[in-house]
């Protein structure tokens, strides 16, 4: 079993009115010219820092991503940066992307170069996911979101090539043209690093994982609709001549540990609050609906069993927020809440999600009969927990490292080995032979 | 809304290798009818102008039912093709008539093959940057309020379609973006060749624009007319970008006025 760690990396900024305020907070609407440098530069140092600890208390690697243009994910045009940083800093961590936006690169050979030095630097510990980002994405960096899909097998395609095939060569795509490849340097590993998709959404891209036997990745997503996406990725890998394992499926989800009951809810509250992901659930901002529906991003009809489910419906504009919602900037909502009922209300979400398994909170002792019930739902051999998000401090980030290298992960493995679950580094996803 | 079907028929021309579905009504001189971004849409305004002229109405191609051209990519193919429907059904005079996003199709036309048209109308049409103000972006609206944006007002919207539009025209409004989007995107919704080719267009021609036209800025009417090198600006009152919905029989009158002088 591979152990992760993952956090989005939110811009917390405690004094700000909009952050207080977090609800109503409409994707993409907010100015940059709230952003503190100050804070900006203590919470990239912060979250480096933490990633040094999570190694320390024996995580087998630290997943990254990116999200543009929004306060909830720093990782935007940092994430690469991050990860070579982490190559030098860190000795074990895998370093797993999940991922680069392939389509909104319009030169993806500088993706080529920056992977391999980065594989390089690290000696071999980069794991190089892609996606198709959101509609936020190919809105910051004005992607023509019709080729979203085309973009990004064409970028794979090359990125691949240039990785493994001796220069020069030349490309001459239908999106990117090049007269000579020869990128000076090559990736550590052979014949290149471990390719995860993650996902939540796009059916074709689960099939074109499948098809490459890449691992597929989901990501916070409901649990028998997980269940259900591995099952169509098996359909798929039963289509292309090969058996999926646990070492195919990844699968990340919250988990916050501390010292007691009491502390782990408080704090596992948290994750709901601050700048968190617009599009998870219990999150208090508003998505917008349209600029995640750019024309043609997604086929129609082509969607994974968790598009059912509302919130991610919204987040991908399939379903649509209260028109009163949309293009009038911050949303006022009807009545303003009091204190307490306001409080009452974010209760109420918080206990929701952790009644569907949304969210998993308690001590050490508590948190492992619920994640044992994850594992055996979704049976994935590469997992990743989620933590230190939304409005949680170093501290509280800290100390739920803390306990869950103490105590969680010891018992995590022994389950992973009782349920047989394998990850991809040491069942190799290509060959199925065990590799470790 | 006022429309009907009873005087048209419709049928399905291949042109190049893609299945092209036609809308036609009326008799005399063909003129054919450029339908806007948000897809085709048979309305008065149709059934005004088939009253003088035979109008031909395709659903462009990748809009509406006619195949979409996957290879395309700019409004100039787009030209290419319809000319190459002309070449097909045999027509070798015609009256053009380009609404919005249709109207920059029409221009691409003109500058390729201005010999064949007896006139030109753009209507509230895209293809050239304004000087001084900027095409408003849908991109980040919703579509259902990108056609309101077309209209002066909200009432006008609502006169034509109701408080709320139906889910077949939400869904028209969608697929029709979606081609928009594979054919122009950086810039949006304006070239940068096609001012420099436009004074080569000697076709008679009348540019049309709404008073309060809040998607193209009346501007780019005004530079139209410049470059063009035989041609006049009408300004519509009491309309808004979406002129043939919103003042349907004063557009058709202008363009009957300004294609049948004779009459």
């Amino acid at each position: 079993m591979f152990i992760g760690y993952f956090t989005e990396r939110p811009y917390q900024d405690r004094r700000a009115e909009w952050y207080q305020r977090g609800e109503g907070v409409l994707d993409l609407e907010l100015s940059n010219e709230v952003y503190d440098p100050e804070i900006g530069a203590d919470l990239y140092n912060r979250y480096l820092d933490e990633k040094i600890y999570i190694e320390t208390m024996g995580f087998d690697g630290v997943a990254l991503n990116s999200h543009h243009s929004t306060p909830f994910c720093m990782g935007g045009g940092a994430m690469n940066l991050e990860a070579a940083i982490l190559a030098r800093i860190t000795q074990k961590l895998k370093i797993v992307l999940i991922g680069n936006v392939l389509p909104i690169w319009d030169d993806p050979l500088w993706l080529v170069e920056e992977l391999a030095a980065i594989d390089l630097i690290s000696r071999g510990r980069l794991v190089s996911g892609w996606v198709r980002g959101t509609g936020r994405e190919s809105v910051a960096h004005n992607a023509q979101s019709p080729y979203n899909w085309e973009r990004y097998q064409e970028a794979h395609d090359f990125i691949i090539k240039a990785w493994t095939e001796p220069g020069p060569f030349k490309w001459e795509g239908r999106h990117f043209n090049y007269r000579y490849v020869n990128p000076w340097m090559r990736p550590y590993q052979k014949p290149h690093p471990q390719i995860w998709i993650p996902g939540v959404l796009s059916k074709s891209t689960v099939a074109w994982a499948a098809a490459r036997r890449f691992p597929y990745v989901m990501l916070d997503s409901k649990l028998d609709l997980t269940a259900r996406t591995f099952d169509y990725y098996r359909e798929e890998a039963d289509r292309n001549g090969f058996e999926a394992g646990s070492h195919h499926l990844g699968y990340m989800f919250k988990v916050h540990v501390d010292e007691t009951e009491e502390k782990a809810y408080e704090t596992g509250r948290k994750f709901i609050e601050g700048a968190g992901n617009l599009f998870l659930d219990g999150s208090r901002g508003v998505a917008n609906p349209f600029a995640q529906n750019l024309p043609g991003i997604n086929p129609r009809g082509n969607w994974l069993p968790t598009a059912e489910f509302f919130h991610v419906q919204e987040s991908r504009g399939l379903a649509f927020a209260p028109p009163t919602a949309v293009g009038q900037g911050n949303v006022e909502l009807e009545a303003p809440p009091t204190p307490a009922e306001h409080e009452a209300r974010r209760k109420a979400i918080f206990d929701g999600l952790l009644e569907n398994f949304s969210i998993i909170v308690g001590t050490p002792e508590s948190v492992l009969p619920k994640i044992r019930h994850v594992l055996e739902t979704v049976r994935a051999g590469n997992i990743i927990f989620w933590d230190g998000d939304g409005d949680m401090t170093h501290e509280d980030t800290m100390r739920g490292i803390r306990l869950m290298g103490e105590k969680v992960l010891p018992a995590v493995r022994e389950m992973g080995r009782e349920l047989e679950l394998n990850s991809a580094f040491e069942v190799s996803p290509y060959t199925n032979e065990r590799v470790a | 809304m006022a429309t009907t079907t009873t005087t048209t028929a419709e049928r399905e021309v291949v042109v190049s290798d893609l299945s092209v579905t036609l809308r036609e009504s009326g008799a005399g001189e063909p003129l054919l009818v450029l339908h806007h971004s948000t897809g085709p849409l048979w309305t008065s305004f149709y059934d005004r102008l088939a009253e003088d002229f035979a109008v031909v109405a395709p659903d462009i191609p990748g809009f509406g039912t006619s195949a979409r051209p996957t290879w395309a990519r700019s409004p100039r193919d787009e030209a290419i093709l319809l000319h190459h429907l002309l070449d097909e059904l045999g027509i070798d005079g015609v009256h053009l008539v380009g609404l919005g996003f249709g109207g920059w199709i029409a221009a691409e036309m003109a500058t390729m093959g201005h010999h064949r048209l007896k006139s030109l109308v753009l209507v509230g049409a895209a293809g050239v940057k304004p000087e001084r103000g900027d095409i408003h972006d849908p991109l980040l609206a919703g579509y259902e309020d990108y056609v309101r944006k077309g209209f002066s007002d909200d009432r006008a919207f609502e006169a034509v379609f109701g408080p709320e539009a139906s889910a077949a025209l939400v869904e028209l409004w969608d697929y029709s973006r979606e081609m928009t989007a594979r054919l122009n995107w950086k810039p949006w919704m304006y070239s940068w060749e096609l001012p420099n080719l436009l004074p080569g267009v000697r076709t008679p021609a009348l540019v049309v624009w709404g008073r309060h036209d809040r998607v193209i800025p009346l501007e780019c009417g005004e530079r139209y007319v410049a470059l063009l090198a035989n041609a006049d600006l009408k300004v519509v009152e009491d309309a808004g970008h979406l002129v043939d919905l919103e003042q349907a029989d004063a557009l058709a009158r202008l363009i009957v006025e300004f294609a049948r002088p004779t009459r």
